[in-house]
């Protein structure tokens, strides 16, 4: 789960928990913003952090295909390859970007996300 | 920042000539001046920008233009802050007052000048030159005026049969002056680097091109009224010609150094010491020029050799021009030709090795010391391809193997790989010529863990110029890892410590099914978007699986079925197997690509690809496809693309066979065939090649007796024709063979090897890879064809799953909350009567993920 912790935190409704595929990504439209969702399975972890890679500003992290670099599980953007921390947001190609993350929780199946 | 007073610190230097000599030395001095200690005024006479005059007969190819020839722009000298001021001539140099000044009365002071005024074409005093129809071949304004004149020119002659004359000969035959003839004082061609029988052996081959050859021929009158009507020549003969190219040789334009009182040449020149000075201390001549040790250097490299010297002596580094090693190689009229080191050494103590052809047209020889000891020099004609070790051989006085001629015709116990020499080079054996690296740099860099070309070009600049050295630097770097011992393990990322090929063994003797199965058992923490794809395609290679099967470990592309496109936007490309395509399913696809507002462009490998689609319109868009008949082209998979067609003997007067039938049954069979990278194919109805198919992974062209198999050709960065695997074979054989060569470079290439460096890095090269595929060498052939059998018949289109299974067809919605809705931000602009994605919105320049659709 992600480390944000917020007193204004909202929680948000986002989706059933099987409208993101295991191991993979979708995309939720959240108060006019763009989230890409993260369903790492094999670690058991749900992430969620922007749908724009900031490189390109293109809208296609949910699409991206996630893994881990030594142990920190990550997402690589579908256009140009840049991998971004799904913890921290970080990229970790090299070059000095940065996505949001937000935290992600599982009620009764469904999923929400705090903005 | 103290602008003001920094400007009035820096020296004056006024470069005369703005040529391809002049603009280098602009370059090396901005790019070494890092104290910015010089202010740089350039004067150029054309009024054009530098280019590049040695592509000049590049010009009349279609798609070229002035621009393309360009080596800067203005731009280029802006950012550069150097004054450029074309289309005026310097008319005077005061050498007391140190200024210099122009035709129009502008007079500039100098600290330091820098003459870079090249040379003129050599016009030998011909009665008659003056006539209309008569050219000189130097300039764009040149080129521009024999296009004017070949219009009604039916008859050309070239009057120069060396490097510049062929060029200028080609140049006519582009313009459309079929009837062309080139008419040589000498009695061979190319006198300078050729020998008589290299020269025949070139003869013959712009005959073939139907050009007229006339060597020993003195021109002894132009005539005409106004225009040229015919030649004359010293035997009494005549000829009817309608345009003459004169391109008898260069005289070096040294008229202001004459009148400012320089030294020159005797027969011209400039006359310059090992530091490009002349005779005055502020003054220095570079590029044509320049005499030095009484010598004219009219080739590029040299030139820009002095550039480089002047700019380093002028920042601080000492270098000096010494002499210039003059071998060439070229391209001519399509045809290699290569001379190096002494190419005609004879006497006592040379021996000649010369291979004639006639038949293919290849000629060779290298001069070799009578003790059997070292490399002389040589020829290359019709294949240069060992140009490049051969030339190391001579410099680096290199001991010449037992058989000397093993150099030039391979060693004949068994194929061995080329470049095998390179570790036998010394140290300081300059590996890239343009940038200067000796090989110690390269393998100092690589023993320090640079191990790659781009690495290498990053840290020593190897082959950032022409790039004619990398075949060598690939080499190094196998060698230096070879010698240290270091196996060069070629594992897929940090999950797996196996290569591509141990992993699809140990996929297919465990009979293993699924990324997470496989992880689990070979490999490591949780997979990442580079070993995810590769165990796809193995899957997929191995049990002819659909992108359906595990969606999220496959390739963006292949997860949606599509290509991604700027602005997140996909492509649509349905198969049109060799490019046949009925009137109806064209009206199919306009009606599409209008419904859903697709940009709509004929791809380079028939058939049409459609830009624009919206995610979530991409079921609907393949379900009317479908409906039509249409099935996916895989333009978005590491998988086959398409095969191309000419329209053979169906309707084409010299079609030996249908070609069209046979290209639709080679795509029909292959179609959806996943290897470790895409696979292009092409059918050609005969010899004319219409269908391009020798720079296909595969290509097939008809003979009167059958057809000729060609494997492992490419275009992209590093193109390559391919290879002649077999010859006048059967359509029976033909599958055959590419059922076993398929598997073959499926079961062992690398990820993301396309067929020709496969066969590049294969050990015993095509050899070897003619062993295995037609003769069976390694006992594969019945269980390849078979598992090829079963992978055809395996066969479902995989758009057309998606669209019939609700739960796949899920996958293509952008927001999984709002799925009626479509991504917001993607945005169009209008072009030419359709729509383009808009573009990136930073200026960050980065290299583009592959997104080709053929």
């Amino acid at each position: 789960m992600s480390s944000h912790e917020s007193s204004s935190l909202t929680w948000h409704h986002a989706c059933h928990v099987t409208d993101v595929p295991d191991d993979g990504g979708s995309c939720v439209l959240l108060e006019g913003k763009q989230i890409a969702i993260f369903h790492f399975k094999r670690i058991n972890s749900w992430y969620a952090t922007d749908n724009e890679c900031p490189h390109k500003q293109q809208m296609a992290l949910s699409r991206g295909m996630i893994g881990t670099q030594g142990d920190e599980p990550k997402v690589a953007c579908p256009f140009h390859k840049k991998s971004f921390s799904l913890e921290s947001g970080q990229c970790l190609s090299g070059d000095d970007f940065c996505i949001a993350t937000y935290p992600v929780r599982i009620e009764n199946d469904q999923v929400f996300i705090g903005l | 920042m103290d602008g003001e007073h920094r400007i009035i610190m820096k020296r004056h230097i006024i470069v005369i000539g703005n040529g391809m000599v002049g603009h280098k030395f602009c370059e090396k001095l901005t790019s070494k001046d890092q104290n910015q200690q010089y202010r740089l005024t350039v004067f150029g006479e054309e009024q054009r920008i530098a280019y590049d005059r040695v592509h000049l007969s590049e010009y009349f190819q279609p798609g070229k233009s002035a621009d393309s020839l360009a080596l800067a722009d203005h731009a280029w000298y802006a950012e550069r802050q150097i004054d450029l001021i074309l289309g005026e001539r310097v008319t005077g140099i005061n050498r007391e007052e140190k200024s210099i000044s122009t035709a129009s009365g502008r007079v500039l002071s100098y600290d330091l000048l820098v003459l870079a005024t090249g040379s003129a074409p050599f016009v030998p005093p011909i009665p008659g030159r003056e006539k209309n129809g008569v050219f000189v071949y130097r300039t764009i304004e040149d080129l521009d005026a024999m296009k004017a004149h070949a219009k009604n020119a039916k008859r050309g002659a070239v009057i120069g049969g060396g490097l510049l004359g062929l060029e200028a000969a080609k140049a006519m035959l582009d313009l459309g002056v079929a009837d062309t003839r080139v008419i040589e004082f000498a009695p061979r061609l190319m006198p300078r680097q050729i020998d008589a029988k290299g020269s025949t052996i070139l003869e013959a081959k712009l005959k073939e091109l139907g050009l007229t050859i006339q060597t020993a021929t003195n021109t002894t009158e132009i005539v005409g009224d106004d225009t040229i009507q015919a030649m004359r020549f010293a035997d009494g003969t005549e000829a009817p010609i309608d345009m003459l190219v004169i391109s008898a040789g260069i005289k070096p334009r040294d008229e202001l150094a004459r009148s400012c009182g320089l030294d020159v040449g005797e027969r011209g020149g400039i006359v310059v010491d090992e530091n490009l000075t002349t005779s005055d201390p502020n003054i220095y001549a570079i590029g044509e020029c320049a005499l030095r040790g009484n010598m004219i250097y009219g080739l590029v490299a040299p030139g820009y050799e002095m550039a480089e010297v002047v700019a380093s002596q002028l920042t601080g580094t000492s270098k000096s021009f010494v002499s210039f090693d003059m071998s060439t190689k070229l391209k001519l009229i399509g045809v290699d030709v290569a001379s190096f080191g002494d190419p005609f050494a004879e006497g006592d103590e040379v021996r000649s090795i010369c291979y004639e052809n006639h038949t293919t047209g290849v000629y060779k020889r290298i001069n070799v010391s009578s003790d059997g000891t070292r490399l002389l020099g040589g020829i290359l004609i019709g294949d240069a391809e060992s140009y490049n070790m051969l030339l190391q051989q001579v410099v680096n006085r290199l001991p010449l193997p037992a058989n000397p001629e093993d150099l030039i015709l391979g060693s004949r116990g068994g194929a061995e790989a080329a470049g095998a020499g390179i570790m036998a080079l010394p140290d300081e054996a300059l590996i890239c010529s343009c940038e200067a690296v000796t090989k110690a740099t390269i393998c100092d860099a690589i023993r320090s863990g640079t191990e790659t070309v781009d690495g290498l070009k990053k840290c020593c600049k190897a082959g950032t110029g022409c790039g004619g050295c990398i075949p060598m630097v690939k080499d190094l770097i196998a060698g230096v890892m070879k010698a240290e011992g270091r196996y060069v393990k070629k594992n897929i990322c940090e999950h797996f410590d196996y290569s591509r090929q141990e992993l699809l063994d140990l996929v297919k003797l465990g009979k293993l099914r699924d990324f997470d199965e496989i992880i689990d058992k070979h490999g490591r923490g949780h997979g990442c978007e580079v070993c995810k794809p590769i165990v796809s395609s193995i899957l997929a290679s191995a049990y002819a699986e659909t992108a359906n099967k595990k969606p999220v470990a496959q390739d963006s592309n292949d997860r949606f079925l599509a290509n991604i496109q700027k602005g997140g936007t996909y492509s649509v490309v349905p198969r049109i197997p060799g490019g046949e395509i009925t009137p109806d399913k064209l009206l199919v696809i306009g009606s599409v690509a209008k419904k859903y507002n697709l940009y709509t462009k004929i791809t380079g490998g028939q058939r049409i690809d459609m830009f624009g689609a919206h995610l979530s319109d991409l079921p609907a868009i393949w379900e009317e496809l479908l409906a039509a008949g249409f099935e996916s082209g895989h333009a978005y998979a590491k998988a086959l693309r398409t095969v191309k067609s000419c329209v053979g003997s169906t309707w084409c007067r010299f079609g030996l066979h249908d070609s069209v039938s046979f290209a639709i049954e080679v795509e029909n069979r292959y179609r959806g065939l996943r290897a470790p990278h895409k696979l292009k194919s092409a059918v050609s109805g005969c010899i004319r090649e219409c269908a391009e198919a020798q720079s296909k992974d595969f290509g097939i062209i008809a003979t009167e007796k059958g057809w000729n198999l060609y494997v492992c050709g490419n275009g992209g960065s590093k193109p390559r024709h391919a290879t002649l695997l077999a010859q006048d074979i059967d359509k029976e054989t033909c599958i055959r063979y590419i059922d076993r060569f398929l598997m073959f470079y499926i079961k062992t290439a690398d990820p993301l090897t396309r067929t020709a460096p496969w066969l590049e890095s294969m050990e015993g090269g095509i050899e070897y890879l003619r062993q295995v595929v037609c003769h069976d060498s390694l006992g594969m052939a019945a269980a390849w064809e078979a598992e090829m059998e079963s992978l055809v018949g395996n066969y479902r289109c995989e758009w057309q799953e998606a669209v019939e299974n609700p739960e796949i067809r899920k996958r293509f919605t952008h927001f999984v909350n709002a799925p009626e809705v479509k991504d917001p931000t993607v945005s169009f602009v209008p072009m030419r009567d359709q729509v383009k994605a808009a573009d990136w919105q930073t200026k960050a320049v980065l290299p583009i993920a592959e997104s080709s659709t053929l």
